[in-house]
């Protein structure tokens, strides 16, 4: 009879310790394969894919090239990739859209041949680069309009200055009928519900072009600095464009900013330019570049610009998002040069320009930005 | 008085002969194997250990101006500390009775068939990939949670948990902590039931003789053998609720404060959801101060499973987790 007791508990307390055991290992299981991810990432991934095995030059374009960096021309990328590799059967792209900030550290640190980002590499990043690169090109190849859309039934379309749209952000204009919204809208029947600003909780290239909006063109009634990180306090955050377009829908009163592509379905805001309000539109967020000054310093084929988001032409929408693509001027290997060029030159060009157009709502560049960017690009050769 | 029934009686001590004990292949390879895999898991546990730390230390060491809020560590850190505990936190404390409540229904009152299956549907829970959880806490879940905020504004507003304003998306911390509930709620069920089922026959029976009704048997033999086994489980519990990211990730509507207030917009954000959702855009020493959080957390979560296996060997012989 003891003998039984005791049996008995000890079967149980078996399948306990594996219920436990099971319990712990799954929960084990994700914290363990972090680790392993990190550590081969801090190793750079040059390894396998990334490098070129092929040093043919000849008329045929063959091998592999690797890039990573910003995921907000994602979509453009895959579309320019496809495109090429109708071009160039043999020749192979990757693109991982793993982040403008991976981007370009990777890219500085000569981790991959191409890269993108949302913003100019940093005074350090550029040196940084410049060492295993000789010099940089650095040109915005990607540039499409951030919408500013908002739910309210009924109304399609607002006239807000970036005054305006500084202090619904900032939470110092809560209610939609608000006179500074009133004065610019009188026709719209504003209602008198609570304003639920929506941004990013995400760091991300969006956020930072929007601040750079604001601060730009608001400076008076924004304080922030301009940061991928949302900088100011109150208002919702949601994570992606996905998330605030959600986030938008499901609250009545809801404002946000996202990629003009995902924003259907919503109210756009037109948004105050000098005297007129115009809408996000491709053609109308193409022309900010012609406005806008170079920044100077880093180097001939580098085309940062301080884009000008005060901009007073009433042709222009000044709140968009540039990614510039990256690349270097020297390459070890005639077949990385060959491959580099052909690619950019693509982009570049009228074609690979329209082809972004139609598939993600990206702005085109005019024929002298191509020119101008070519002629960059053209930089590219063999280290000697 | 079972010893001397039918036992033969025990062997004369024997002399010590310098025989080897027979060591077949199998018992090389076995040993061998489970010897492997103990120290490799210590092994990855170190090197995950020290990977943090040594991916942290630029941050610790790094001027103020390269950090993420361009002030300092600590204060970056902690709010998104306090964020991480208090979620895991409400979890628990919605999740754990109950977990114990559907353990006890399993084991003491459901017709054996049915429990089962029910057994069954819980342990399907934890089948469902949190990034699911997440998508039903911001599509269903958020949404109703509005007008309950309203409702807990307008009646409980004098208390800091319920301050307000409340949210108009229903992104809050509540939210996130009963979706990270539902996540929970299968581990603390599977510990506790195991637990509730081991109670020993005989106490049970023993109350029902003394005239206890069941309720009184349960609260006098199976909740008092089942406690420590039912913290654990809500240890567990916890760990998961602690490091849980893409749920919460999408989910919440994080701000860098510290704040009690469930249902504003206003959230301290956790540890994991923030290094998700910021680790992709970031560079540099940002990078670092991610990873430094992400030191935080684990010393955390090394913190709450070291107090579970304490609760745990205080009462050893009643565990089955040992």
């Amino acid at each position: 009879m003891t003998l039984s007791t005791t049996r008995r508990p000890r079967r149980v307390a078996a399948a306990m310790v594996a219920t436990v055991l099971c319990v712990g290992l799954s929960a084990c299981a994700d914290d363990s394969d972090d680790p392993i991810a990190d550590s081969s990432d801090s190793s750079p991934s040059t390894s396998g894919s990334a490098s070129p095995d092929s040093a043919d030059s000849g008329t045929k374009l063959s091998g592999t090239l690797s890039g990573v960096g910003a995921s907000s021309q994602g979509s453009a990328m895959e579309a320019w990739i496809a495109a090429f590799n109708e071009k160039y059967p043999d020749a192979t792209i990757n693109y991982e859209p793993t982040g403008s900030g991976a981007g370009r550290e990777q890219f500085a640190a000569g981790a991959v041949k191409f890269a993108g980002s949302d913003a100019a590499l940093s005074e350090e990043e550029t040196t940084k680069a410049k060492s295993v690169c000789g010099d940089i090109v650095q040109v915005p190849l990607y540039v499409s309009p951030i919408a500013i859309a908002f739910n309210l039934p009924g109304i399609t379309s607002l006239q807000l200055k970036a005054e305006t749209i500084a202090k619904i952000f900032d939470g110092k204009i809560t209610s939609w009928d608000d006179e500074a919204i009133k004065a610019d809208n009188p026709d719209a029947d504003l209602p008198g519900s609570d304003i639920t600003p929506v941004h990013r909780s995400d760091k991300s290239g969006t956020t930072e072009n929007f601040t750079d909006y604001l601060k730009g063109a608001a400076a008076d009634s924004w304080s922030y600095d301009v940061s991928g990180d949302w900088p100011a306090s109150g208002g919702e955050a949601a994570q992606g464009t996905s998330g605030v377009i959600a986030a938008i829908k499901s609250a009545e009163g809801g404002i946000g900013y996202a990629d003009a592509s995902q924003a259907s379905g919503l109210g756009l805001v037109k948004v105050g330019v000098g005297s007129a309000f115009v809408e996000p539109s491709a053609d109308a967020a193409a022309k900010i570049l012609a406005s806008s000054e170079r920044a100077a310093g880093q180097g001939d084929a580098s085309y940062a610009y301080e884009l000008d988001r005060k901009t007073e032409d009433s042709g222009t929408y000044p709140v968009v998002l540039v990614t510039y693509s990256l690349a270097c001027t020297q390459y070890a290997s005639q077949g990385d040069v060959d491959l580099v060029k052909a690619f950019l030159s693509f982009i570049v060009s009228e074609e690979g320009q329209q082809i972004a157009e139609e598939n993600a709502g990206s702005a085109p560049l005019s024929a002298e930005e191509r020119d101008l960017f070519q002629a960059a690009i053209d930089k590219i050769s063999l280290k000697s | 008085m079972s010893v001397d029934v039918g036992l033969p009686p025990a062997p004369p001590p024997a002399p010590p002969k310098a025989q080897k004990a027979v060591v077949r292949p199998g018992d090389r390879i076995f040993f061998g194997a489970s010897v492997g895999a103990g120290i490799t898991i210590l092994i990855v546990l170190a090197g995950v250990a020290l990977f943090l730390f040594i991916e942290a230390w630029p941050a610790i060491t790094a001027d103020s101006s390269e950090l993420p809020n361009q002030e300092s560590l600590v204060k970056y850190i902690a709010p998104l500390a306090f964020g991480t505990v208090l979620g895991a936190t409400i979890a628990v404390i919605i999740a754990a009775p109950m977990a114990i409540a559907i353990a006890l229904y399993i084991t003491h009152y459901a017709p054996p068939r049915l429990a089962g299956v029910l057994g069954l549907a819980i342990d399907l829970l934890a089948a469902v990939p949190s990034i699911v959880y997440g998508l039903w806490g911001i599509f269903v879940l958020a949404p109703h949670s509005v007008a309950l905020s309203r409702w807990l504004e307008g009646n409980l507003g004098f208390l800091p948990f319920f301050d307000g304003p409340p949210s108009a998306t229903g992104r809050t911390m509540l939210v996130v902590g009963i979706v990270l509930a539902v996540m929970i709620l299968p581990v603390i069920t599977a510990v506790s039931r195991e637990v509730f089922k081991q109670t020993p026959q005989l106490h049970q029976e023993a109350a029902l003789a003394l005239g206890a009704t069941r309720w009184e048997m349960i609260r006098m033999t199976v909740l008092p053998f089942g406690r420590s086994g039912v913290i654990s489980g809500a240890m567990l519990g916890l760990g998961r609720a602690l490091g849980e990211t893409m749920a919460v990730a999408i989910v919440l509507s994080t701000a860098d404060v510290v704040s009690f207030d469930l249902i504003s917009s206003q959230n301290s954000g956790t540890i994991a959801a923030n290094i998700a959702l910021d680790f992709p855009e970031s560079s540099g020493v940002k990078v670092n101060a991610l990873i430094a959080s992400g030191l935080v957390l684990f010393a955390i979560t090394l913190a709450v499973n070291m107090v579970a296996r304490a609760i745990i060997n205080r009462r050893r012989e009643f565990s089955g987790a040992n």
